[in-house]
């Protein structure tokens, strides 16, 4: 094996030793990717994280490979992004293949002067064992693994939890709770939010292969190919030498018996031919569904990553989307916890990533659909489609092996102030800011690393002389282009549509809440009340008429 | 745009005697996906989606 998996220890807490009932702010459930970042981003606004595991290792195989930009910029706000570019695998071209014949092939071609790349493909286990050093190293953080949740009792400002770990049970308690415990969320059981949506009459068999072949760092998507007829392939390269295959084996197929490394390594070989060696490191079988939790707050318990939604793995939006989910959430409990936001703003949290889950299952239902047609016509449609896709640009643009994840702009936003929105550009009012180099001190920098952990405004000036705003109990931090950083390649004022004047105002999770022509301060403050969640209902009366 | 269902071909029984005779010697499968492949080819010719729409909502309801 190219990995050895870590062994966390398990401690026993001093509220279980002495049998105390404590409450704590935030306990998150789930150590996997979502938990653990949401740990790092509370605590990155100051609260303090419980965080209880039922295990105490990282994830065991690659599962979740591709991690795409906007993940990376919160990682990178959350300074654990470095590491993980430096391991990771940057790659750009992909290619598809119909049969015997290369379809055709792209070139994702990312728009320079980002900080952070498109895509990069690491194996999950790498990442979170990143992230669990990052917990480790911070004193806000109380990772406590092989503690099993079993039992939850809302109350009206707390939930009450019964913990068992090696020690037996205890009682523990929490102002909210988040549940990242993944598609079979316990949690989710355990408050009895109902998980609804789309299985698909599908198998894939996924294998991690350890070899030192000659294939480029490129995504190869076979449709039909030869060497597995009637179905699609995956191939996608990972850190260390360890190569990503993704079988389709169809509805017929038998889980126990393709999973038994006799049936799998034949389906390779075919693939690679008989003079490639390597040896298999991990394999697993699934069916996948397209499924929504019905709301993402049920009382004190918040739902995040797959326990809230899970897509099919084409396109990369499981762990993507759920870094996401974290990202909206976190300041929100922390100004709720502060006193500086109304409870109701946490509602906003399921207005918003319920409405990105639902983008997201749409797509991930539509290239589902493309790589196994359901009836004798659409396979016709698909095959039709990669055999023009050869000769013509039209039909490329109709084959989905899977659309790179993207963040979904909150376009409806309870908490955006669009109504008086004049500036140029498609940085609408919901959607996350775009990074840009920048100067400061003359020293070269990364637009996203000047807007810190709260509200900012940025303004291309003429020059206000303040440096902040307060806004009832909100304070939000002033840059001015031009006197805190400056744009030498002009490229951030053209991201932003800026001319002299135009104003934003960014939330803590760098997504625009409002966006003038010019720098008007009762305007920023009524829109960083709204952001807050303190104008919630005046605004909802709005959209309504 | 609307769809445009009024005659618009010059020179319909040529064009129809065209069409079956493209696929008289398929069978049925290869003739299911060249008809696949002309109606691609086709949508992507109109592009239009709100025709588009109104073309398959008129097909879908047997052309009424």
């Amino acid at each position: 094996m190219t990995y050895v998996y870590p062994k966390f220890a398990y401690r026993r807490s001093q509220e279980q030793a002495e049998s105390l009932v404590r409450r704590h702010p935030i306990v998150v459930i789930g150590a996997g990717p979502i938990g653990l970042t949401a740990a790092l981003d509370c605590a990155a606004r100051g609260q303090s994280v419980v965080v209880l595991d039922d295990n105490d290792t990282v994830s065991i195989g690659s599962r979740a490979v591709c991690y795409a930009k906007r993940p990376l910029e919160i990682w990178d706000r959350l300074h654990c992004a470095a590491p993980m570019v430096a391991r990771g695998v940057s790659w750009r071209i992909g290619k598809v293949f119909f049969r015997d014949q290369l379809s055709y092939q792209f070139d994702l071609l990312p728009e320079p002067d980002h900080k952070m790349p498109a895509m990069i493909n690491l194996q999950q286990y790498h990442l979170e064992e990143i992230l669990v050093t990052r917990c480790e190293a911070n004193p806000l953080i109380d990772l406590r693994w092989k503690h099993r949740l079993i039992r939850i009792v809302q109350r009206e400002d707390h939930a009450v939890l019964t913990v068992e770990t090696p020690d037996g049970v205890f009682t523990m308690e929490a102002q909210w709770v988040i549940a990242c415990d993944g598609a079979n969320s316990d949690t989710r059981k355990l408050v009895g939010a109902e998980f609804t949506g789309q299985y698909f009459q599908d198998r894939f068999l996924i294998a991690d292969v350890a070899m030192k072949a000659e294939f480029p760092t490129e995504r190869w998507f076979w449709f039909d190919p030869p060497f597995h007829a009637g179905q699609s392939v995956l191939l996608h390269r990972q850190a260390d030498n360890i190569w990503r295959i993704d079988f389709q084996l169809g509805w017929d197929a038998d889980p126990d018996e393709e999973k038994k490394p006799e049936r799998v390594i034949p389906r390779i070989k075919a693939m690679l031919g008989d003079d490639v060696p390597f040896e298999l490191e991990w394999v697993s079988i699934y069916q996948f569904a397209c499924r929504r939790i019905d709301r993402f707050r049920h009382g004190r318990v918040l739902f995040a990553g797959d326990a809230a939604h899970q897509v099919s793995p084409f396109g990369a939006r499981g762990a993507n989307t759920g870094i996401q989910d974290i990202d909206n959430l976190a300041w929100k409990l922390a100004l709720v916890l502060r006193g500086e936001a109304p409870e109701t703003l946490i509602d906003s949290y399921h207005d918003e990533r319920a409405f990105a889950a639902d983008d997201n299952l749409l797509n991930s239902t539509r290239a589902t659909d493309f790589i196994t047609p359901k009836t004798k016509v659409s396979r016709h449609f698909r095959d039709a489609v990669l055999e023009l896709a050869q000769d013509h640009g039209f039909a490329r643009t109709l084959v989905n092996s899977g659309r790179l994840s993207m963040p979904t702009p909150y376009v409806a936003s309870p908490l955006s102030t669009a109504i008086d929105d004049m500036v140029a550009g498609p940085m609408r009012p919901g959607t996350n800011a775009a990074d840009a180099p920048i100067e400061i001190a003359g020293k070269p920098g990364w637009f996203l690393n000047c807007l810190g952990d709260g509200f900012t405004v940025v303004t291309f000036g003429p020059a206000t002389g303040r440096t902040q705003l307060t806004s009832g109990p909100l304070t939000a931090r002033i840059i001015q282009v031009g006197r805190d950083i400056d744009d030498p390649t002009g490229i951030l004022a053209e991201r932003y549509g800026a001319s002299a004047g135009t104003t934003y105002l960014f939330r803590p999770d760098q997504y625009v809440a409002a966006r003038w022509t010019e720098f008007d301060l009762a305007r920023i403050a009524d829109a960083l009340l709204r952001a807050s969640g303190h104008h919630a209902p005046a605004r909802h009366r709005e959209i309504a008429a | 745009m609307m769809l445009n269902t009024s005659p618009n071909i010059a020179d319909p029984d040529g064009f129809y005697a065209e069409l079956i005779d493209s696929q008289r010697d398929l069978d049925e499968e290869q003739a299911l996906r060249m008809n696949a492949r002309l109606i691609l080819l086709l949508a992507n010719h109109i592009g239009d989606r709100e025709v588009l729409s109104e073309a398959i909502g008129h097909a879908r309801r047997g052309g009424a």
